[in-house]
């Protein structure tokens, strides 16, 4: 990418040491505090607080919703805060029969598809990324594409396929479906995560006479360990997540998974408005990804900055 | 391909090691070694290949077959073939156009908004203050909250009566005091929900991805234009933009893929309302709600098509190996 910047320009400026610090100290910190100053500074923190609001109201206004009584909830004005807490909410959505077995579900797949893409994805990455063979560039290519691939464009056979195989409506078959998005992904990152490792590593076990499965056990594994939680856990968050294919390959409640069950969720009450009950099971549905990112937050970012830069 | 996933590629950067240094410790492939190693690689290659193939590339093949054909599901009607008569008649079809006119606007303008959001987020984030971290953090919420689970929030929060957002409206004085406006089920608004909907959703993502950019202009540069004099509006339009513009590309392509298969947002909202209806909830009710295979397979064709198409203009900015 070419950078529009003439260097030219930038070399002919001729400062001293003495006079670039004192710009520097002006450029970032403005010791004084003019009118323009202080505005500036308002303003600034009124975006922070605008974005940090923008970002978490939603979630939080779901979790106040789900403590709040029903009559408090359906009243006008709207209150921003509780004036009583209940936990009846989460007494309902945690006794419904069906949304449990959801849960069940959910984790089921999630942890199957997760494990699955992990073992396959980790021999995959490390012949991809440590190993030279022929063709490895169009297996890579390939599975570049793959991680791109829309879903909706092979529902209709997967759904024949499914059928044929006595698939649909099972869990093991929503597990072999998920691997089309999650599998892609974990050879694809974790290969880039096996090339990023200096050659050096396995060499001295390699001329010591171990095997590559040995360098690749004793030597890269530890290493690759941090890489392998994160991808896990996206591909997690994107099983858990998914939508469309669980819509449309279960039909009861013995294979429905979490996402279909809250989407269709109306609680116990049939003569009130389910919002609550909703609310609550939606905080129950994301709260165990809120708290697995917040956990390897530092990494996803990382992992995002790194996938921008690749540019 | 679940939208949430393409979206949060994690993608170490490029190792700095040549191919040559990398692999100096094997031998070529034509020693013994040599063979044992290409043996080797294929044997591990191969699961994963053979998984992909069997869930995606053989599906996708017979897709392709399907379009041709009038096969129904789960009929025991016989099947022949139909040429193109499930492409001409779906281009005939005006629900199909209009499909295709709400996933345009709806791509269009969430991609654009967010993008412009997410610079000005970035921007803002980028210098140096307390509790950054903090905000970063924050921003991984609605990333990390299932698509349905935040159509539900926003369900709740644009209710017509009881809904958070009328309310702040009436508040602010925008609204009358009538309480009734349902931005979701209105025709003419239900389009704007849904984008805002998206906006919220992906907006933080598109900040980080721009951020990650932006972190990686040398400091130096700036100074260099503080001394010149450059205005900010000035440093902003002919440095930053340009050198940030590699990042904000990649992040750009691959919202425009995500957005124009979007499914699970509007049709946990909508389900199949032609005011919202996207070319995927067109798809899907073809294929699934009316079984008959082969005119969704051919819509299903034309947006792989499409997609296919974004991800070769995709291709050519990244480069993925060239030995």
């Amino acid at each position: 990418m070419s950078m529009s910047i003439e260097p030219n320009r930038i070399n002919s400026i001729q400062t001293s040491e003495s006079e670039l610090e004192q710009i520097r100290s002006s450029y970032t910190k403005s010791s004084k505090s003019s009118l323009p100053d202080i505005l500036g500074k308002v303003g600034f923190w009124l975006l922070i607080a605008f974005i940090v609001v923008y970002t978490l109201f939603p979630f939080y206004w779901a979790i106040v919703s789900s403590l709040t009584p029903t009559n408090d909830l359906f009243v006008t004005p709207v209150r921003f805060w509780p004036q009583s807490v209940t936990l009846d909410h989460y007494r309902t959505v945690f006794t419904d029969g069906g949304f449990m077995r959801a849960l069940l579900n959910s984790a089921i797949v999630s942890f199957s598809v997760v494990v699955l893409a992990l073992l396959l994805g980790t021999l995959g990455a490390y012949a991809l990324g440590r190993l030279h063979f022929r063709g490895r560039t169009v297996v890579l290519y390939l599975i570049l594409s793959m991680t791109m691939f829309p879903a909706i464009a092979i529902l209709g056979s997967l759904f024949q396929m499914m059928q044929n195989f006595g698939a649909y409506n099972t869990l093991w078959g929503l597990v072999i479906v998920y691997l089309t998005f999650t599998l892609p992904f974990t050879v694809w990152v974790l290969t880039n995560f096996f090339r990023a490792m200096p050659a050096e590593l396995e060499q001295a076990a390699l001329v010591d006479g171990a095997t590559p499965m040995r360098a690749l056990w004793d030597i890269l594994m530890p290493l690759a360990i941090p890489g392998m939680v994160t991808t896990a856990l996206l591909a997690f968050i994107a099983a858990w997540s998914e939508y469309l294919y669980a819509r449309t390959f279960t039909l009861t409640n013995s294979s429905k998974t979490v996402q279909v069950a809250i989407a269709d969720f109306t609680g116990n009450q049939q003569f009130e408005l389910p919002f609550a009950v909703r609310m609550a099971a939606a905080v129950v549905v994301t709260v165990p990804l809120l708290v697995g990112v917040l956990l390897v937050q530092k990494r996803i970012i990382a992992g995002l900055t790194a996938g921008a830069v690749k540019g | 391909m679940e939208p949430d996933i393409s979206a949060v590629e994690v993608r170490p950067a490029t190792p700095r090691t040549s191919e040559k240094k990398r692999f100096s410790a094997w031998s070529g492939p034509k020693t013994a070694v040599g063979r044992q190693q290409e043996r080797l690689g294929w044997l591990l290659v191969l699961p994963s290949l053979i998984v992909v193939f069997a869930v995606a590339i053989y599906p996708l093949f017979e897709t392709f077959r399907l379009s041709f054909t009038n096969q129904r599901l789960a009929s025991v009607r016989e099947v022949r073939n139909v040429g193109w008569e499930n492409y001409t008649s779906l281009f005939e079809d005006d629900l199909w156009w209009t499909a295709m006119r709400n996933t345009i606007i709806f791509t269009v303008s969430s991609v654009t908004i967010e993008a412009v959001l997410g610079m000005v987020v970035a921007l803002t984030i980028h210098s140096a203050f307390r509790g950054r971290g903090l905000v970063r953090t924050s921003m991984l919420v609605p990333w990390a909250i299932p698509t349905v689970v935040s159509s539900l929030l926003w369900d709740w929060m644009l209710n017509d009566r009881y809904g958070v957002i009328n309310s702040i409206f009436i508040r602010l004085g925008l609204m009358a005091d009538d309480r009734n406006f349902s931005w979701i089920t209105n025709r003419g608004t239900a389009m704007i929900a849904v984008v805002a909907i998206d906006v919220w959703k992906t907006t933080p993502f598109m900040a980080l991805l721009i951020l990650a950019g932006l972190q990686i202009i040398p400091g130096d540069v700036y100074e260099a234009a503080y001394v010149d004099g450059a205005s900010k509006w000035q440093q902003f339009w002919q440095m930053t933009l340009p050198l940030v513009k590699p990042a904000l590309l990649v992040a750009l392509i691959f919202r425009t893929m995500d957005s124009f298969r979007v499914f699970d947002l509007i049709y946990v909202l909508k389900q199949g309302s032609t005011d919202t209806m996207t070319v995927a909830i067109y798809t899907y009710q073809l294929l699934i709600q009316s079984s008959r295979l082969g005119a969704g397979s051919a819509a299903a064709v034309f947006i792989f098509v499409c997609i296919g198409l974004m991800v070769f203009g995709y291709s050519r900015l990244i480069t993925v190996e060239e030995n």
